[in-house]
């Protein structure tokens, strides 16, 4: 059971999806209620993977599985290779927790076509946990492509207004960045077949042996640079993001924000930085260089939003700056603060989403101007809208803090100083626009005679969000859980990426700073290996 | 005298035209039966004619590994004839399975359409099994003359008259060409035996310079490019294809097009293989011409037909890939490209067959709106049918891009395969707009008339099994092709 593990997380959601397509098309409510009990089951057996406690002490891939799948005489060969490590552990455990609450969140949202709605959803749960543990790049490309199908269908049939033209340019912009990678993909194959060297298809492991010249290296790393960087998205390609959110309906906004932006930034960590590593210490600075502008840029875009889900859709982009900068930071500290903003990221935007999808299921609007003086009609939501709002902003003892804390951390140590001091206002900016936001909303005067009869959140939208809240004050008080996990893989990472060790740093834990009940002797020890 | 006839009557060897004399034999029996057979009952001729295909394939077979070498060497049944018979044979057979119910609508139930589907096959056949110019040749005609006549077949419609004529006359202009250019070949060599012009060009290499050489040589490729409508020769395609019954449009773009590749393959890597540095050039130019004319011109279409027209004048630009590459890998890329091409473009013409009325004038962006709703069975099966036009994994058409841009890869030409996946990036967005057209757009029509006839029916779940198979296990077929290399 548990060396099939991986598989069967992978293609349970599949299965499901071929059962929920035969359950009759009119009820809706046993098609929703058939597709939560699929994900709730996919989460279940993905849930022995958190606790497992090998990932404390190594940074390998477990759970590995292997068979051969494509094998055409000396030509090719491709296998089924798959794993995980710290970093990939919680992007699975990410994608298999949100899945549910995304189920959930249509409820009352999606009435016409739920079949379908539901099929489609199931069938990008599958991609996208392959694509996370994927250790071969054919493997991984087959899955990275299949998620954009669903996601198409998604906003093109139940999006807003102008959905289609989101839905193409969210189509062709990811597939050109993928096309090109794919050429990449084959190129490096070819290199090492033709260098002579024993690989086993398009295995990772075998290609980070490989020792490519640099001028190879940088055309090879662009081309992948290129692709994940629209997925993250960076500046300047990040346009498609907000046409995309803002038509998306709420549970195709939250799995886009919350997983399949972290598949960009994750193809950074586990492909385009490990294989090419002299090409990202040349196109270093210029790849912080865009991941600053976002932050900054993405900022001042979200301030001057009039939708409060265009809104969330840039400060999308400023967060996942912050991704990028920690994980070129290349040291321990940003780069797993990197990775816990991935999930922090995921779980407060995913939360916003849910959030805004609330409001707009209630009134049928998202502009700003529409609302005000919200939280005397309806507390429960107000309370929640702030702690959500405030973790975004990253207010100590809320996730944010510590992930964004840990990356500015570690930029500072890192060659990328004054990067850092320029990021830093962002968090400034950010503060700006969601409170801005939130008391536009939320304070003032009851004055909109649309908004006086609004109802507080129900039951079911309570459980919705409250897996998400309960997370973002585990994760502010106590990082440790999912650091202490992450920190191995990183460091391996780092050594592939640097070609050395990393150093150790002086462990700071973040929360415990500001006086939070975390001890010192809990605090993440990095390089522990010392 | 008596020797010589002897001599000749060992070299016929007819194990080696089996499955073409098996198919003609069938084809000319369906004429007889057909002439007397009540009128407008065609059923039974389609039967038999997919029993004919069948019977060929199993006669086909046996040649597998075990070459066979015919009429003193003009005809030979190797392992890449079969592997295009069984092209030709599979793209005639779902155009037969998808025709019968289509016949009757359009108000032609006439029987001789499918004796004539099966002489082109059996015209292909030939040109893939050719090794001579002139038994090439042969072949051409059988099926270029077959293709003029089905072309027109719907002798009221004016587009299907237009149609039939323009191909006529073009075709028969694109044949003056490849004539003179195996004449100046011939003139050049002294022969017409393939192998032996190429141990000819081997041999003296300072022939293959020749300026009739080359001369002969692109006016050859010429003639071979017009049937494949690889551009600048493309002009005749889109009002053919538009023009043409839409069965005979998917066995058209299928079929016929795989022949011409087969034998424009075989003539250029083992007659011409010593001027492989002045083709590769032009082809590397009119594969890429190719692409962007297809996908562009695409992107703008309104009527479905011909938007997949132009779809497959690109389609054949990335064939064209392969052979520019000129390795194993991507030689067998054609051919693997070749059978995924044939699945998923006529499994998408199935679909709009079943979709289109009498005289199909809805067959258009506008006249699916919301199909995906209404039948959403067929829907689905013409998306996946889109998804492995556009090359989205897993389907047969991403594992045969892959293959080919592999094998350009392999060989060195970087850029080439950098402007053929860009290139099937610009056709995603004529493809997305079909699918926009089937989902996005609310229903104006019921679908209601949309009749599941039993032929199409199998004919499109076939084809999308097939293409699935090919996505997900393409070791099995790309080994096959890897063996029915040259």
């Amino acid at each position: 059971m548990s060396e099939h593990l991986l598989s069967l997380m992978t293609f349970f959601p599949i299965l499901g999806m071929l059962i929920v397509l035969m359950l009759p098309k009119n009820n809706g409510g046993l098609l929703k209620g058939a597709t939560l009990v699929v994900t709730l089951i996919t989460f279940a057996i993905s849930f022995p993977l958190a606790l497992d406690p090998v990932f404390k002490t190594s940074g390998a891939m477990h759970y590995k599985e292997f068979a051969e799948w494509i094998h055409v005489g000396n030509y090719f060969q491709m296998n089924y290779n798959i794993g995980v490590d710290g970093i990939s552990l919680w992007l699975v455990m990410l994608t298999t927790f949100i899945m549910p609450i995304a189920v959930l969140s249509t409820w009352q949202a999606v009435t016409k076509n739920v079949k379908g709605y539901m099929a489609l959803l199931l069938l990008l749960e599958t991609a996208m946990l392959g694509a996370f543990i994927s250790l071969d790049l054919f493997l991984f490309y087959i899955f990275w492509e299949l998620m954009l199908i669903p996601m198409y269908f998604m906003i093109g049939i139940w999006g807003g207004a102008n959905r289609i033209y989101a839905a193409v340019k969210f189509f062709i912009y990811t597939a050109v960045g993928s096309l090109l990678m794919l050429v990449a993909i084959i190129y490096i194959y070819y290199t090492a077949v033709n260098s002579g060297m024993d690989i086993s298809g398009f295995s990772i492991a075998d290609f980070y042996n490989l020792s490519l010249d640099l001028a190879l290296q940088k055309w090879l790393f662009l081309a992948f640079a290129l692709s994940f960087a629209i997925k993250v998205p960076m500046f300047p390609v990040h346009t498609w993001l907000a046409d995309a959110h803002t038509e998306a309906p709420t549970a195709g906004s939250v799995i886009l924000a919350a997983v399949m932006l972290k598949m960009g930034t994750y193809g950074y960590v586990r492909f385009a930085m490990p294989l090419f590593p002299e090409a990202l210490a040349y196109y270093l600075p210029y790849l912080a260089g865009l991941a600053v502008i976002g932050i900054v840029y993405g900022a001042l875009v979200a301030m001057m939003q009039k939708d409060v889900k265009k809104l969330v859709a840039y400060s999308s982009i400023s967060h996942l700056g912050f991704v990028m900068l920690g994980i070129f930071a290349l040291n321990t500290i940003g780069m797993s603060g990197a990775v816990l903003q991935m999930i922090n990221h995921g779980i407060s935007t995913g939360a916003l989403f849910l959030i805004v999808g609330f409001i707009y299921e209630r009134r049928h609007t998202r502009l700003i101007s529409d609302f005000g003086g919200l939280s005397k009609q309806m507390p429960v939501y107000a309370t929640i809208f702030m702690i959500v709002t405030l973790s975004s902003i990253g207010l100590p003892g809320t996730n944010g803090f510590v992930g964004e804390f840990m990356i500015l951390l570690g930029a500072f140590q890192s060659e990328l100083r004054w990067f850092a001091v320029v990021a830093t206002s962002g968090v400034i900016l950010a503060a700006v626009y969601m409170l801005w936001m939130f008391q536009r909303v939320m304070f003032g005067k009851l004055d909109n005679p649309k908004n006086q009869n609004l109802k507080d959140l129900s039951i079911r939208e309570l459980c919705v969000i409250a897996p998400l809240l309960i997370f973002i004050f585990w994760i502010g008080v106590y990082p440790n859980t999912f650091l202490e996990k992450m920190n191995p893989a990183v460091d391996q990472l780092i050594e592939q990426v640097t070609g050395e060790k990393p150093q150790i740093v002086i462990p700071v834990a973040p929360a415990a700073v500001h006086g939070h009940a975390v001890q010192h002797d809990e605090v993440p020890v990095h390089g522990q290996h010392h | 005298m008596e020797n010589l006839v002897q001599t000749a009557m060992q070299n016929v060897n007819f194990a080696a035209i089996m499955p073409s004399l098996v198919l003609a034999c069938f084809s000319m029996a369906l004429l007889l039966i057909n002439a007397f057979s009540r009128r407008g009952a065609t059923a039974h001729v389609a039967g038999i004619s997919l029993l004919a295909l069948v019977v060929t394939g199993f006669s086909a077979l046996s040649a597998w590994n075990n070459p066979q070498v015919g009429f003193a060497g003009h005809v030979v049944l190797d392992n890449y004839a079969v592997f295009f018979t069984f092209v030709f044979l599979i793209s005639a057979a779902l155009t037969v399975f998808m025709s019968d119910a289509y016949l009757k609508r359009e108000g032609y139930p006439i029987g001789e359409f499918y004796s004539l589907i099966l002489f082109s096959t059996v015209g292909a056949m030939i040109m893939a099994s050719g090794t001579d110019l002139m038994t090439i040749f042969l072949g051409l005609e059988i099926l270029s003359v077959s293709l003029y006549v089905l072309a027109g077949f719907f002798r009221g419609s004016k587009k299907s008259n237009e149609a039939g004529l323009k191909y006529f006359l073009l075709g028969a202009f694109s044949t003056g060409f490849l004539l003179y250019g195996m004449a100046l070949i011939y003139g050049v060599t002294g022969t017409t035996n393939l192998v032996d012009i190429g141990s000819h060009f081997s041999l003296s290499p300072q022939s293959a310079m020749n300026p009739v050489a080359i001369a002969g040589m692109m006016l050859m490729a010429t003639g071979f490019l017009f049937k494949i409508a690889i551009a600048p020769f493309h002009m005749w395609a889109p009002d053919v294809y538009e023009g043409s019954p839409t069965p005979i449009t998917a066995f058209m773009s299928a079929g016929p097009k795989a022949a011409a590749f087969a034998a424009l393959m075989r003539i250029f890597l083992v007659s011409l293989s010593s001027m492989q540095t002045t083709w590769e050039t032009a082809f590397w130019v009119l594969a890429v011409l190719t692409m962007i004319t297809g996908n562009f011109l695409a992107l703008n279409q309104q009527n479905l037909k011909r938007m997949l027209a132009y779809s497959s004048i690109a389609h054949a630009g990335y064939a064209m890939v392969g052979l520019v590459a000129a390795n194993a890998i991507g030689i067998s890329g054609v051919l693997y490209y070749m059978l995924a091409y044939s699945f998923m473009n006529i499994g998408a013409f199935a679909v709009l067959v079943l979709i289109g009325k009498k005289g199909e004038e809805n067959l258009t962006l506008d006249g699916i709106r919301g199909f995906g709703y209404k039948r959403p069975l067929l829907g689905v099966l013409l998306t996946i049918c889109l998804f492995s036009l556009m090359g989205i994994p897993p389907s047969a058409g991403f594992s045969g891009k892959f293959f080919i841009f592999a094998g350009a890869l392999n060989a060195g030409f970087v850029w080439l395969a950098i402007l053929g996946v860009l290139n099937s990036a610009v056709s995603l967005y004529y493809y997305l707009r079909i699918m926009v057209a089937m989902y996005f757009k609310d229903p104006e029509e019921d679908f209601e008339w949309i009749k599941l006839t039993p032929g199409a029916t199998i004919c499109i779940v076939i084809s999308v099994i097939a293409v699935l198979y090919m996505g997900i296990l393409p070791s099995g077929i790309m080994s096959l092709a890897r063996q029915a290399l040259l």
